[in-house]
């Protein structure tokens, strides 16, 4: 809420600097989100009296005024429409400084003007330049006076004044005026607010519109006065104007204004009707099947969808239908004109749920919905609708009717007793705050308490006044009490507790220690938004159905990513956009499997409700792009491949002391002859490929884009370590070349040799591979070299051949390998 | 031996007065020896089994007995001195060839290495391990929970009803299967309680999102810290000391930290939390909107509704509860003016945190 600091500080009888009043109010849980100044800088601008007028010689738009600025008479050449004698307005004289620049004599069509008169844009005091400003005679109406001609209008208007705007949260609708904010003022300072006296105003006609009210759960109260022969034409005075600018409104009609005014004032949301555009009478009732209702803003409502969800909104209605969202926004057909002459003024306490509920549904947040969904005192319409009543006759005339009030008293709010234990209050805050000092603050605060029983068991029991609707449980009460005491003010201390001993997982790799791992083999780690666009996410997960998000913040950001390759990618892609040439990314991050094929029952919430979130898993993924090393004279410059992905996966597993199958796969999102599915065991854990060239290009990446993505609870399973016996024989090696079919997989050798030769093999190397001349096409010709040791004893020359010839014979057997 | 005494007799016999001048030939062929080749052949011819010392001692035979002793004597001490001359000649060969061998193998070693160029921890993470280590440290315990949650873990459960004004402080992204994403971390503190007893020491850390416009302090996803404790005793004192003292630490300076109170739905009493403004040490500057101040969380004594959702007795166990941004400390920690930069991932942005 947003208000002139100069208007509060008249509710109080003290005065306290802007600085520390905003310092206050932070402190007591009402945030002071920013203070700015009602007016930017000017100066030598006065008030002055407009005494002729006659036209410009040589122009028809402009007007020669001769205005009085408190003893001296000047010319000044005028161009606004209402620029007319016995205005009294503001003029900027020779040399004044406007925060449009500085106004110097001038000639403006032959005719010299000595200074400018000023429209309310022109001083920063609005966006109104329709015409120069007209400054009426009284200016605050609690110490009205005459502005005299001659009078610096800095001064005049105040205009020192700042407005501030304090961030209130939802449990203090109370402090949504300048009332409530007033009220905690007096608390923090320790003194009595000062009102403005309300006069009440005795009906001068019997004019009364009918009030009925079908929900009196909605609305418990509704307050309703005629008032005739008003003239909404007449100007809202400065002083209100000038007001509801500094607190951020509009000035609209008198009417609108009075009504904006009463709920800045007092907190109490108002609505004035054209009593005239109204039939019959006035009833309140929920929202039925063919009702529609056009806002004021030109919306138009209808409410099947609200009573199919069993939240019928509850309206203002007449004989003609419905009138008004309660509490939220009136509609046009009664809305008051230039032209309506009889008004009937609402003034009703809605129930919070009723209005909130509506706002939502409609997306209505109105300075009106926000205080009625907040709280409004219910005990409040009463002197609202006087107060309004009084200022509408002031400033438009007319003549008010009786009030007509439809309460329901068993509808209203209840305010039951709390109680507050000292024993609770000193526990939870940790030290004894003294009971006379509570009590104090409770007596401030208007609970009314009264205490019993002795030292550590007193107990006082408060009753919450009309405008608290936070509190409701004794927690609420220690709260009141610790703020109004100041939160600063209470001891830190830190929580005893128990040393407990730490877990350490034997069966879990640390986290940190991959993601180390990751960056020590050149990885920079990545955060990328768990959101991205369908078609992106379609792409790179084809099969998948991605869950939606029902409200994105973008297109962009419109399904859950099922893997981590849009992001990745994303971020490949504005890299090397910004001219980067090697590229290692990864990232650790929850992915979300799509929906399951079946989707009919997912779309009913509260079966999912009942299910529970979907399974959400954590994915570690990497992409590699560009030369294998940095560019070096050391390096030879080789592009990355398949292997540098491949190995650097098989580090990643390593640290959990396991050894990864890897088999080709047919992964639509990789090249097919370069892709592989990672195992553990029977478990597939991850996959590793170069992404297919069509999505490369698709994407806009150059070719050799590669790619890694494991499943973060596979890599991390550690394998228990057991001590294995090291052999203290000899070990010999064989180095063996061997030519086999092409397409025989090189992992394939390893396993015939293992399953030959048994614990005997205690080391297999594929230490080279060779295609081309020398090699029969269809051919490739492999280098192999078998660590051979026994455990217990010295293997002789006879087993080793014998061993060799075995491996020898296995090859040829099952891979149709030779010797070379 | 008579055979091949004879020449040697007749050496002896020639050089018999001839030691001296052995020796000055011997030290000055050592001398002129060219290389380790021409010095082995000075050796031989000298020290050799037919060299011209060996000659001097077989002549030996030839001196009275009476002299021999003293004549030996002085073969055996030049044949030493010719024999150092040797070795010392030899050591300054193969000292010279080490030396060019050396010479040749040098490199520049002001070239670069042969390097694997080492990757990045991405700010954020490293924020969230700094603020993990540290309460681990105090025993509390590091748990996660789903980023897509329910309705009631992610509102009902911490006291916040349908309609509640509350909701609009929490702009919600839901999906549509009727579930949402978490807007706090706050529901990991449902789970942790339904699944065990307190006493309670955890924090969770994990990402989080609203429906925001990404700017330059604000983004659709972001990362939270959300800390409980509960236990019998736990007091707001309590709460400020741990909070004053993380803020301390993490900051590793004594900033000045101010409580104000604030609403959540699920502590009461509850509090924002500023820290005096870690660039202008509370000056005031357009950081801080020159209030001096910077909100870093949100926290309270948790809210016995709360407690009871979760079958915790209120009266027995007291606890209190904080959140705050992940990445709103690794904005303040790294000094970084605008949170787009974190989700970017730039690697020239990444490469300053390694």
């Amino acid at each position: 809420m947003k208000f002139s600091a100069r208007w509060l500080r008249q509710w109080l009888p003290v005065d306290v600097p802007i600085a520390r009043m905003c310092e206050q109010l932070t402190n007591a849980g009402l945030e002071v989100d920013g203070v700015e100044a009602v007016a930017p800088a000017f100066s030598g601008v006065v008030v002055a009296d407009v005494r002729a007028v006659r036209r410009h010689p040589n122009a028809d738009k402009l007007s020669v005024c001769e205005v009085d600025s408190g003893g001296e008479s000047v010319e000044v050449v005028c161009g606004a429409p209402n620029a007319r004698a016995g205005l009294r307005t503001a003029l900027a004289t020779v040399g004044a400084k406007l925060p449009g620049g500085a106004v110097r004599a001038a000639k403006l069509r032959g005719v010299a003007s000595h200074g400018m008169l000023c429209s309310a844009a022109e001083l920063g005091l609005g966006t109104d330049h329709a015409g120069i400003i007209e400054l009426d005679g009284t200016l605050f109406e609690r110490t009205p006076r005459k502005l005299a001609p001659g009078a610096d209008l800095r001064d005049a208007l105040h205009l020192d004044d700042v407005c501030v705007n304090v961030d209130l949260t939802p449990n203090r609708g109370d402090c949504l005026s300048i009332r409530g904010l007033a009220r905690e003022l007096a608390l923090l300072n320790d003194v009595a607010v000062e009102a403005p006296p309300l006069k009440r105003v005795p009906p001068v006609s019997e004019t009364v519109f009918p009030v009925a009210v079908e929900d009196p759960a909605g609305c418990p109260r509704y307050l309703g006065r005629v008032i005739e022969d008003v003239d909404l034409s007449r100007p809202t005075p400065l002083w209100m104007r000038e007001r509801l600018r500094r607190s951020g409104l509009r000035c609209i009609d008198p009417a609108v204004d009075v009504t904006n005014y009463v709920l800045l004032e007092l907190g109490q949301p108002m609505h004035a009707f054209d009593r005239d555009q109204l039939q019959a009478g006035i009833m309140v009732r929920q929202a039925a099947l063919d009702d529609t209702l056009t806002l004021l803003d030109g919306r138009e409502l209808r409410f099947a969808d609200a009573i199919a969800a069993g939240a019928p909104p509850l309206l203002i209605t007449d004989a003609g239908g419905p009138v008004a969202l309660a509490g939220v926004m009136g509609g046009t057909r009664s809305g008051v004109t230039a032209q309506t002459r009889n008004l009937f003024l609402e003034c009703a306490f809605f129930a919070p749920s009723a209005v909130a509920a509506a706002a939502r549904r409609y997306g209505l947040g109105t300075d009106a919905a926000h205080r009625y969904e907040r709280g409004v005192d219910f005990a409040l319409p009463f002197d609202a609708m006087e107060r309004a009543t009084q200022l509408l006759l002031d400033i438009a005339g007319g003549r008010a009717g009786p009030v007509t009030n439809a309460t329901s008293e068993a509808n209203l709010p209840r305010r039951a007793p709390l109680r507050l234990r000292k024993a609770r209050l000193d526990a939870l805050v940790g030290e004894e705050l003294p009971a006379d000092r509570v009590r104090q603050i409770f007596q401030r605060l208007e609970l009314k308490p009264k205490g019993r029983g002795e030292g550590a068991a007193h107990v006082w029991t408060v009753t919450p006044p009309s405008h608290r609707f936070d509190l409701a449980i004794e927690e609420d009460l220690v709260e009141e009490v610790l703020r109004v005491h100041g939160y600063n003010a209470v001891a830190s201390r830190l929580p005893p507790a128990p040393l407990p001993l730490g877990r350490v997982p034997a069966e879990q790799v640390a986290q940190e220690r991959l993601a180390d791992l990751l960056v020590d083999l050149g990885y920079a780690e990545a955060v990328t938004y768990s959101f991205v666009a369908a078609e992106r996410m379609r792409a790179l997960a084809p099969g998948a159905t991605p869950l939606a998000v029902r409200n994105p913040v973008s297109r962009d950001h419109a399904v859950m990513r099922t893997n981590l390759l849009p992001g990745l990618l994303d971020a490949l892609g504005n890299n090397l956009a910004r001219q980067a040439r090697r590229v290692r990314l990864f990232e650790i991050g929850q992915c979300f499997p799509g929906e399951p094929a079946d989707a009919d029952a997912a779309t009913d919430a509260s079966a999912a409700e009942r299910a529970g979130p979907p399974a959400q898993r954590v994915l570690c993924g990497g992409v590699l792009f560009g030369a294998r090393d940095e560019h070096s004279w050391a390096h030879d410059g080789a592009a990355t491949d398949f292997f540098d992905a491949k190995g650097d996966v098989q580090r990643l597993l390593a640290l959990g002391g396991r050894e990864a199958v890897f088999a080709p796969a047919d992964d639509q999102v990789f090249h097919p002859g370069q892709a592989a599915a990672v195992r553990l065991g029977a478990d597939r854990v991850g996959r590793v490929g170069r992404l297919h060239p069509r999505l490369e290009a698709a994407l806009g990446l150059p070719a050799g884009v590669f790619v890694f993505e494991l499943r973060l609870d596979a890599v991390l399973a550690l394998r228990p370590r057991r001590h294995g016996v090291v052999s203290r024989q000899p070990a010999v090696r064989r180095d063996l070349a061997l030519v086999l079919a092409r397409n025989v997989p090189a992992a394939r050798l390893e396993q015939v040799a293992c399953s030959a030769l048994g614990e005997v093999l205690t080391r297999f190397e594929l230490f080279d591979l060779y295609t081309g001349q020398g090699v029969a096409e269809g051919e490739k010709s492999v280098a192999v070299s078998l660590t051979l040791q026994h455990p217990s004893r010295t293997l002789a020359a006879a087993d080793i051949d014998r061993l060799v010839q075995r491996a020898l014979d296995a090859f040829r057997a099952e891979l149709g390998a030779r010797l070379r | 031996m008579g055979q091949d005494g004879a020449r040697p007799r007749d050496a002896a016999h020639t050089d018999r007065a001839a030691p001296a001048e052995v020796e000055r030939a011997g030290l000055s062929a050592v001398a002129e020896a060219a290389n380790e080749r021409a010095l082995d052949a000075v050796r031989v011819r000298y020290l050799g089994k037919k060299g011209a010392i060996t000659a001097l001692l077989k002549g030996l035979r030839e001196v009275p007995a009476a002299e021999r002793p003293a004549a030996g004597a002085q073969v055996n001490a030049l044949k030493q001195r010719l024999q150092e001359a040797v070795d010392a000649r030899l050591a300054e060969f193969r000292a010279e060839g080490l030396r060019q061998a050396l010479a040749a193998e040098a490199v520049d070693v002001t070239l670069p290495g042969r390097r694997r160029p080492g990757g990045s921890l991405h700010p954020v993470t490293q924020t969230a391990r700094r603020i993990a280590d540290i309460f681990v440290a105090a025993g509390y315990e590091v748990v996660s929970g789903p980023e897509i949650e329910d309705d009631y873990h992610n509102f009902q459960a911490l006291n916040i009803v349908a309609d509640h004004p509350a909701r609009a402080m929490h702009d919600t992204l839901y999906l549509d299967n009727g579930l949402l994403l978490r807007t706090h971390t706050s529901p990991v503190q449902i789970r942790v309680l339904e699944e065990r007893p307190p006493p309670i020491r955890v924090i969770c850390p994990g990402r989080v999102y609203r429906k925001d416009d990404m700017d330059a302090s604000h983004s659709p996803m972001f990362h939270q810290v959300e800390g409980l404790v509960v236990d019998e005793g736990i007091a707001f004192a309590d709460l400020k000391g741990t909070v004053v003292e993380f803020v301390r630490r993490f900051f590793e300076r004594d900033l000045a930290v101010r409580f104000r109170p604030s609403y959540f739905p699920f502590t009461e009493p509850s509090a924002e939390v500023d820290v005096q403004c870690v660039h202008c040490a509370g000056d005031g500057c357009q950081a801080c909107g020159r209030s001096g101040w910077t909100e870093v969380m949100g926290c309270g004594m948790v809210h016995p509704n709360v407690l009871r959702m979760v079958n915790v007795d209120p009266e027995r166990f007291t606890g209190f509860a904080f959140g705050f941004g992940v990445d709103r400390f690794a904005t303040l920690f790294f000094a970084i003016d605008d949170m787009r930069l974190l989700f970017e991932n730039d690697l020239r942005f990444l490469a300053q945190f390694a």
